[in-house]
């Protein structure tokens, strides 16, 4: 073969990812004068923000004023059952409204309340209506004002500079294989246009990883083909580390059925509108899973979770609101004992509850999703739903104010791909906004570095080595067959790093795991460079294989069920746990976990919380102290 | 409960290419694009397809199906009888990369040369208030998920190359006309571009954009037709335009 064409462009920043939180980042960055490249593996525009349904959580107080970026604190550390980075719980909560009024005067037209203000959905987990949503295609409407946001900075540019590519290039269908570093620092990233095959330099000293998620490392999920953990298994390479890998979201309503649609998303949004999950036998099962710490909140009858619809000052939540972690076990355990339905779901019904007008009018999507794939009326019969891995909790381990991934100088990371901000489990319309926040930060924090530090030129070695690792499939033949390992994979995580996971089972996918990884150094790629699936997926299995590896490394070590992560044989929370964070590094070879001292809430921030809500997760020492100074 | 499928897949590049004949199993409930990963996964692992969220939500997997240009994800392979062979082609208004995949640049650039939304230079964060009966003209257009079904299908570019340069395509009419009916947007004269700059003039009311689009937007009626009438209505009287919008304005923003 000879020897590919290499392209070689120079920036301040490199954003890799062009969902929400990428975009968010190129914007800081470019109005704070730099010039920036926006990596996408899809077409611009496509990224996998486009699939959130239900909204935006950010404390306007719109509809119900008691509503602050105080409750909403401790809504997202309740949902993450207080394992999260309190100080990027803090900053979201209090940052999120001004990045949803930000998006606002960039265009996006939200649902208005009869004020004419942005209308607010209840949701799982939040105690006041706080979403900032678009009927059920909020992610769409967030993707296309940020896409659209780049393209007014660019016509001002054009304008300005007579070049709408001065300060900002988006550089789509190219995929990142390497995170160059030089003189220990970043230096740049190396990849291959998905179009042609031909490899990319870009010599930068900032990089932003704002890939997303990894949902394709399993087999049912909703993600879509991009999530492949690329920026999580980018970082580790480059030195990173990755926090609570084991944390594993799976959206307790996913499609069932047909086979083809099993694990596509059924908004939450469904049951916020006042959908019930309801078994074969007809019990409304969710009054039987309301977990101890949560019993002041939520209905433990009908009556009462159907006046809350009503009333919300006087009743408590249905329990189908409960955080996705509960309700996703809630979900496994009835179809576990034989009352699932004839797919092996549960029914969610919205049809006797609200008027077919006013299901096609608030979640269109869905109506059109479940009548085109499924033959299904929604405004007429139940939906069918199961767990589907939806959000990956974990990820890389970031300086919360400035989104700087610890221990690399010149890499940030926001958005799904970085760790902390969720704890254990993420209360849904909470990633939306962590885009937005954290993206902002991050290119923030990118400004702020590159402005300090200067350039950081490649060395000829970083390249030939990214280079020489692009070719080496295609020099192979007759070996291993990337999609037959991929889906390997995807039945070792499924079938053993699922929802319930005990110790054994762990063990064991470890072993197979490794053994994947030993056979993947083997594949062989068929076909040339040009649009060849065969060959990207070699390079998205690598870094699958390494997101598999920190998953099951750390849920073995954790001996307890906390949020996305549920272990038969630890059942209970443990209060001692809650104070360790797992952290994932590599060595070149494996994955190491080393346990990590949580950071202790501040005393202001213990203080918004009730004691005895917090004796629930807190062991009594902590408790006595109080908070740190 | 498996079938067997008849394809006819296109293969080739910008060079030359052929349609080949492929045999696949298809189980109930699947689509297209199912059966197109199929068929990479075991007989063409360098089939070039684009796709990405497989629910109908992204609008990758855009290709022409028996001559329909169609979602691949939203197509249903029970649509087609037991002994049709179903044919695979890529977007015809568009050039081929490799296969499937096709140089969908064009319209990136139409985006570049519509201007961006222009907010009331008064305005300030979280203080404009809307009501929903007039977000919702301009939320039906933003529901677009660029799968530009509606370019592919459009009879003034599908054949004719030379149109593209004068001609923005029912894409970015529905674009422009959602910035027009945006009520805090504060652009004039974007219907008279529309016109003037993008080509509207061209489109001859056909609605074959309209019945392509995967989201039932009504393209046709809600976005064309109006601002061909409105075109024509300011042309006589631009005071009337700007008075509406100036009205409209100080109703929305709180004072």
């Amino acid at each position: 073969m000879t020897s590919p064409k290499l392209d070689r462009y120079k920036y301040d920043v490199v954003v890799i990812g062009a969902g929400g939180a990428g975009l968010r980042a190129a914007v800081e960055a470019r109005e704070a004068g730099l010039s920036v490249a926006i990596v996408c593996k899809s077409l611009f525009g496509k990224a996998h923000t486009v699939m959130a349904e239900g909204g935006a959580a950010a404390s306007m107080g719109n509809v119900n004023d008691n509503d602050n970026w105080m409750v909403h604190f401790r809504d997202t550390m309740r949902g993450g059952k207080f394992l999260n980075h309190f100080r990027m719980a803090e900053l979201h909560a209090k940052e999120a409204p001004d990045r949803i009024w930000e998006l606002e005067m960039w265009g996006a037209l939200f649902d208005r309340t009869n004020e004419g203000k942005i209308s607010q959905r209840n949701f799982g987990g939040h105690e006041y209506p706080r979403l900032a949503h678009v009927g059920d295609r909020t992610g769409l409407e967030l993707i296309r004002t940020m896409q659209q946001r780049i393209v007014a900075l660019q016509q001002k540019d054009a304008k300005e500079f007579g070049d709408s590519e001065k300060f900002i290039k988006v550089f789509a269908e190219l995929t990142i294989t390497e995170i160059l570093k030089d003189n220990g620092k970043i230096s740049g990233a190396y990849g291959y246009w998905r179009e042609s095959g031909d490899e990319v330099l870009f010599e930068a000293p900032a990089v932003v990883i704002a890939t997303g998620g990894v949902g394709k490392t399993f087999k049912i999920t909703s993600n879509s083909w991009e999530g492949t953990g690329d920026g999580h298994a980018l970082a580790l390479k480059a030195g990173a580390n990755l926090v609570d890998m084991e944390f594993l979201q799976f959206h307790p309503t996913g499609m069932v059925w047909p086979l083809s649609v099993k694990g596509i998303l059924v908004t939450e949004s469904v049951r916020g509108e006042g959908g019930i999950l309801t078994n074969s036998l007809g019990e409304r099962f969710m009054f039987k899973y309301i977990p101890d710490v949560f019993k002041d909140k939520y209905a433990d009858n009908e009556a009462e979770a159907d006046r809350w619809y009503l009333d919300q000052d006087n009743n408590r939540r249905p329990p189908e609101l409960l955080p996705r972690d509960e309700v996703a076990r809630a979900i496994n355990a009835e179809v576990k004992a034989g009352r699932g339905t004839e797919h092996g779901g549960v029914f969610l019904d919205v049809s006797q509850r609200i008027s077919a007008e006013v299901i096609k009018k608030r979640l269109p999507s869905m109506w059109h999703q479940f009548y085109e794939l499924a033959g299904v009326d929604i405004t007429k019969e139940p939906m069918e739903v199961g767990p589907t891995c939806h959000y990956v909790m974990g990820g890389v381990e970031v300086e919360p104010d400035s989104a700087a991934a610890v221990g690399v100088e010149g890499l940030f990371a926001a958005g799904e791909v970085a760790g902390g901000m969720h704890g254990s489990n993420r209360l849904g319309g909470n990633s939306l906004t962590d885009l937005l926040v954290f993206g902002r930060r991050a290119g923030m924090g990118a400004v702020n570095y590159v402005k300090s530090h200067g350039a950081n030129p490649v060395s000829e070695s970083s390249i030939t080595k990214a280079a020489a690792r692009i070719e080496a499939p295609f020099a192979r033949t007759g070996g291993e067959n990337a999609y037959a390992l991929h889906q390997e994979l995807q039945e070792v995580t499924h079938n053993l790093v699922g929802i319930i996971r005990t110790e054994v089972e762990l063990v064991e996918a470890i072993e197979k795991i490794a053994d994947i990884r030993k056979r993947s150094a083997n594949i062989s790629v068929a076909g040339t460079r040009k649009f060849n699936p065969g060959f990207h997926l070699a390079f998205d299995l690598d870094n699958m294989l390494l997101v598999a590896e920190s998953t099951a490394k750390s849920a073995v070590l954790r001996q307890e069920s906390r949020g996305g992560h549920t272990r038969d044989d630890f059942p209970g929370m443990n209060s001692t746990w809650r104070q360790v964070n797992n952290i994932a590094s590599f060595d070149g070879e494996k994955v190491t976990i080393k346990s990590q001292q949580l950071p202790v809430l501040p005393k202001e921030l213990f203080d918004l919380f009730d004691v005895h809500e917090l004796e629930k997760y807190m062991t009594p020492e902590e408790i006595a102290k109080g908070g740190s100074n | 409960m498996a079938r067997t499928l008849k394809l006819r897949i296109w293969r080739g590049d910008d060079t030359n290419g052929a349609l080949q004949d492929v045999t696949v199993d298809a189980n109930p409930g699947e689509v297209v694009l199912d059966i197109i990963h199929r068929v990479q996964a075991t007989q063409m692992g360098d089939l070039a397809v684009r796709w990405n969220c497989k629910a109908g939500k992204c609008g990758s997997c855009s290709m022409e199906i028996n001559g329909r240009p169609r979602l691949a994800c939203m197509t249903q392979v029970s649509a087609y009888g037991e002994d049709e062979t179903i044919t695979i082609t890529p977007l015809r208004a568009f050039p081929v990369i490799k296969d499937l995949v096709t140089d969908v640049s064009f319209n990136y650039k139409k985006a570049m040369e519509i201007p961006s939304v222009e907010m009331p230079a008064d305005l300030k964060p979280g203080e404009a208030r809307m009501q929903q009966v007039d977000v919702e003209r301009s939320q039906e257009f933003r529901k677009c998920i660029e799968c530009f079904l509606c370019q592919d299908t459009c009879h003034v570019i599908r054949d004719h190359e030379e149109n593209k340069k004068s001609f923005a395509g029912p894409r970015f009419f529905i674009r422009i006309a959602e910035l027009d009916m945006h009520p805090l947007d504060m652009l004039r004269n974007r219907k008279k571009q529309a016109q003037e700059e993008h080509g509207l003039g061209m489109c001859n009311i056909t609605k074959c954009c309209t019945e392509v689009c995967p989201e039932h937007i009504r393209i046709t009626d809600n976005a064309i037709i109006p601002m061909k009438e409105r075109v024509v209505d300011t042309k006589y009287d631009p005071i009337r335009w700007l008075g509406s919008k100036i009205l409209k304005r100080e109703d929305l923003i709180q004072n």
